[in-house]
């Protein structure tokens, strides 16, 4: 649901850099997103080839780069991946850590002509 | 012949909301207000602690609340019946507050009059963690009744809020619940959390959450304000 309003967002950034660079169509768009935020890639790309219709942002391809999400071990300081319920260290089997990434949401570059 | 060229952009997705989210902490910082992002599954139990906290700290803060929910004013007219100065948004179907919204709350309310303002968010465990409202805290709410696994399935509220209260907590011996389970998923996720277990049924552990809010609102008192 809230893809929407941010979908809204990501067009008139991308439109606004287009025109600043002088350029009649976008091609791609370039995101990076983390696994440990709410936003669901194929609602993002359902909203915005519905909004970017009769733009120069219309028919762009939208890629979106996945980080996954990256912890730092309190004890011992390793940083792993955590597997899905699993946020246990797999070095010393300390539970969690500081979120290293995972968080990330924004939009990187577009590609223009 | 077209050329394709590679524009850098970096712009965060929610820059428009985070914009607005920054005006925001400035007008409430210019009030002296302490501002706590409320967040929850439905039923969890928000305006039931907004209600509490209101009693526990007897007047030594007073209270502001924005009430979010899809549609009705259920949540706000139990918060006004308490003479607490409210303002009810209806979302309409967004599943979470914004900046935008609460900027449009603020103009309704009695800004001078309130020390602590309270945001009950629209109740879910997924989307309100995306948008900053401008608030100085964020605390949500994970009830006994909800499991005790909450933190593995949404880690992202887990490892955002600067408190976790565990309401509910008269219901443990009825239901499924391991409270050391929940206490070390909630360490491990987020070492900093503060953590509360109450009941806004008997009132249990109220008095220690209230004090903790005390805490933070006097932390950040500006010199020139004593």
């Amino acid at each position: 649901m809230h893809e929407l309003p941010v979908t809204e967002q990501i067009i008139k950034v991308v439109l606004e850099h287009a025109r600043k660079a002088d350029a009649h169509r976008v091609v791609q768009v370039n995101l990076v997103i983390g696994d440990l935020t709410s936003f669901v890639d194929e609602s993002i790309q359902f909203y915005f080839d519905f909004l970017a219709r009769g733009t120069e942002a219309e028919g762009a391809a939208l890629h979106i780069r996945r980080m996954p999400a990256r912890v730092r071990c309190h004890a011992c300081q390793h940083e792993f991946a955590p597997d899905g319920v699993d946020w246990r260290c797999p070095r010393c089997g300390n539970l969690g850590g500081e979120v290293l990434s995972g968080r990330e949401s924004y939009i990187e570059s577009i590609e223009v002509e | 012949m077209k050329t394709m060229r590679k524009v850098e952009v970096v712009t965060d997705i929610l820059n428009a909301n985070d914009q607005i989210a920054q005006e925001n902490a400035a007008t409430l910082k210019a009030h002296g207000i302490l501002s706590v992002n409320l967040m929850a599954s439905p039923g969890a139990g928000k305006t039931s602690l907004i209600l509490q906290t209101a009693r526990a700290l007897n007047g030594r803060l007073r209270l502001g609340a924005i009430e979010g929910d899809v549609a009705s004013r259920v949540d706000a007219d139990k918060v006004a019946a308490a003479g607490i100065p409210v303002v009810q948004i209806n979302t309409g179907g967004a599943c979470h507050l914004d900046a935008p919204m609460i900027r449009q709350a603020l103009r309704a309310l009695p800004l001078d009059e309130i020390d602590l303002l309270i945001v009950e968010n629209v109740g879910n465990l997924i989307c309100p963690v995306e948008f900053r409202l401008g608030e100085a805290l964020r605390v949500m709410i994970a009830s006994v009744p909800e499991g005790h696994d909450k933190p593995y399935k949404y880690p992202g509220i887990f490892t955002a809020v600067e408190a976790v209260v565990i309401n509910k907590m008269d219901l443990a011996p009825y239901v499924e619940f391991d409270l050391t389970a929940l206490r070390e998923a909630i360490r491990g996720m987020n070492r900093d959390a503060a953590i509360f277990e109450v009941s806004c049924r008997t009132g249990e552990g109220i008095g220690e959450w209230a004090e903790w809010l005390w805490g933070q609102w006097q932390a950040r008192r500006a010199p020139s304000a004593r």
